[in-house]
């Protein structure tokens, strides 16, 4: 295989090609304080990345222009500005048919106006990876935090990710690359995280050395045949079954869509094998868990310090991937919980009901607290809700707005 | 009162490097061994609206983020954060903890008697500091207003050490800092008030420490202990 090969070999700017196992968890780490935006340039730094397309909307603007900082380096083969975010994506699959290893980023309302692509790209098996920095999606206009948009994405056949912390989005991006361009995947990556949060949060990330890199993309290693001379675009569209009515056509596009799905099935053992897992348990034995993604997690980890204080024991579930979706794991974490608490920054709450269709006795689950529309969720508020769940008196909350 | 994280929320008006403010307090409190996070809440960016920016310090890793709703240490850079409700709720010390401590930028006072009296009930302690001022007659430009709000936090507090203040003023200042076309714009506005980076560097800590000893100064006569605990 092609990759092997070229391992211990240099790229154009003289990055050593490493073994991408052994750069992930063998090469040494060098602490750094950086905001969430410096550390998505750090990881493409070392992504071999051959274009990046972008387009400026908050939160993820900080990262797309660092990024361009790296091509004028010499880190990215090409880089330019889309005219949309719907743009921006149709050039995304443009370069990943043309056998490139595609990044970009986009939030909010920018994610919503490219939703077309979304589903095309995992139809076709284009393994782009994409940084959804959530922000809110609803009128009035908002950038603030709200992770109301993953919730669109979790249905297009795309892998979908929810970061923590801004150390899982520099090890993710990576390991991102490593998962979905297996042959038996080969589906693109939605990594997202929580804007503001993350992106422009300064926090204590460990890298891998800056002269290491993943290996290329090797477009042959696609499951389905790449845009090359003996398969020009065209192929894409000549005969196509968009014209045809008959039992054959709905059965090809039964047949295709139903391969996207087992495709996102066999990422699993990838996931689980990169990931360490697809998800963290922190004292399952609890009888009260909470079970969250992304910066609810965070939060959620505050909240057990302050509920430890008066003697209340918390378990966390910290669910790392949204797609594929982690059933037996949560039904196993699960499995001994009384209470069964889904913080959410979103008005929707769309992880609680994954979660109830998920375990067996779903009335357990709580659903909340709730933030939206850019709200902060206070560990106290986590706190007293898990108090008011438990029949205990907890003191009333006077922050702000109250 | 010596508390294991102590969280500083910094309230001030687009542009005078509220943002700022706070990344250097958590890089000089990392650069001294402690756990810290920062980070900014703002709208679409434009100067004079109002804009928050967020330091938690502590002695054990920090999960916290986003707007601190329950802080320890207010700091108020500009007055109209108070006289024209530029701040995210009314009153801008909602949610501030017993014990805690507000800073003010202001040359004169500006608190009403309900809020010195809600304060007071709180046992928090106000500190007004002529910030701008100082800013001007040790820098030579109000642009180093948010030096005097760093340097006062840390004086009362010790939060952060004047050593590590000046190591995290350099790898703000010192290097190609890549940030929002408006940050970026901002920086080289403070860049052209100096003829040098090392007196840009100079100046702004001249000002961080000014404002440092006056800030202990008051903390120790109105015997006022708010501190993190040694990391």
């Amino acid at each position: 295989m092609a990759t092997q090969t070229v391992i211990g070999t240099q790229n154009k700017v003289g990055q050593t090609i490493a073994d991408p196992w052994k750069m992930m968890h063998e090469a040494d780490r060098t602490p750094c304080f950086f905001t969430g935006s410096e550390v998505i340039k750090e990881a493409i730094r070392r992504a071999n990345c051959d274009v990046m397309i972008a387009y400026p909307i908050t939160p993820q603007s900080e990262a797309a222009a660092l990024i361009g900082e790296l091509f004028a380096e010499g880190y990215i083969g090409d880089y330019f500005r889309g005219e949309s975010e719907f743009a921006v994506m149709s050039e995304c699959a443009g370069a990943a048919f043309g056998g490139a290893r595609v990044f970009t980023t986009t939030a909010g309302p920018g994610t919503m106006r490219a939703m077309e692509n979304f589903p095309m790209w995992a139809g076709a098996r284009l393994p782009i990876q994409m940084i959804v920095t959530c922000r809110g999606i609803n009128s009035p206009l908002s950038i603030q935090p709200d992770t109301l948009e993953i919730s669109y994405l979790l249905n297009t056949g795309m892998l979908v990710w929810h970061a923590e912390t801004a150390q899982d989005f520099f090890d993710w991006i990576l390991k991102g690359y490593m998962v979905s361009e297996e042959p038996d995947v080969h589906l693109p990556l939605a990594l997202c995280c929580d804007g503001f949060f993350v992106t422009h949060t300064k926090d204590v990330v460990n890298l891998t050395p800056a002269d290491m890199c993943l290996p290329p993309y090797d477009p042959y290693r696609s499951p389905v045949p790449c845009m090359d001379m003996e398969c020009p675009p065209v192929r894409m569209m000549r005969d196509p079954f968009v014209m045809k009515s008959n039992y054959i056509s709905y059965a090809t596009h039964a047949s295709w869509q139903q391969e996207v799905w087992a495709a996102v099935e066999r990422s699993r053992k990838h996931t689980i094998r990169w990931l360490d897992g697809m998800v963290e348990v922190d004292n399952p034995d609890a009888d009260i868990l909470i079970v969250a993604s992304g910066t609810a997690v965070s939060q959620g980890r505050e909240a057990k310090a302050v509920l430890e204080e008066d003697g209340i024991d918390l378990g966390i579930v910290k669910v790392k991937s949204l797609r594929p979706w982690p059933e037996e794991e949560i039904r196993e974490a699960t499995k001994h919980a009384k209470h069964i608490i889904v913080p959410e920054f979103n008005v929707t709450g769309w992880l609680a009901k994954e979660i109830r269709a998920t375990i067996p006795n779903p009335d357990r689950v709580y659903a909340g607290p709730h933030v939206c529309g850019g709200m902060t969720m206070p560990p106290e508020i986590i706190a007293a809700d898990i108090k008011k769940l438990l029949g205990i008196k907890a003191e009333s909350l006077a922050g702000r707005g109250s | 009162m010596i508390k294991r994280r102590l969280n500083i929320r910094m309230s001030g008006l687009g542009g005078q490097g509220a943002v700022t403010a706070a990344h250097v307090m958590a890089m000089a409190a990392s650069r001294d061994g402690k756990f810290a996070i920062s980070n900014p809440f703002f709208g679409a960016e434009k100067r004079m609206a109002p804009a928050e920016s967020y330091c938690r310090i502590g002695v054990s890793r920090i999960y916290d983020r986003g707007e601190l709703v329950f802080p320890d240490v207010i700091e108020v850079f500009h007055p109209q954060v108070i006289t024209m409700g530029k701040s995210y709720t009314m009153p801008f010390y909602s949610g501030i903890k017993e014990n805690g401590v507000v800073i003010i930028n202001s040359d004169v006072p500006l608190l009403e008697r309900e809020d010195v009296q809600r304060l007071k009930d709180l046992d928090v302690a106000v500190f007004y500091i002529k910030g701008t001022q100082i800013a001007l007659d040790v820098a030579g430009t109000e642009l180093s207003t948010n030096m005097t709000m760093i340097g006062s936090v840390a004086g009362i507090t010790k939060c952060v050490s004047l050593e590590s203040l000046d190591g995290a003023l350099q790898e703000r200042f010192g290097k190609k800092f890549v940030a929002s076309g408006g940050t970026a714009t901002l920086d080289e506005a403070i860049k052209k008030k100096f003829a040098k980076k090392e007196m840009l560097l100079k100046k702004n800590l001249d000002t961080v420490v000014r404002s440092y000893e006056m800030a202990a100064e008051w903390a120790e006569k109105n015997n006022v202990e708010l501190a993190v605990a040694a990391a």
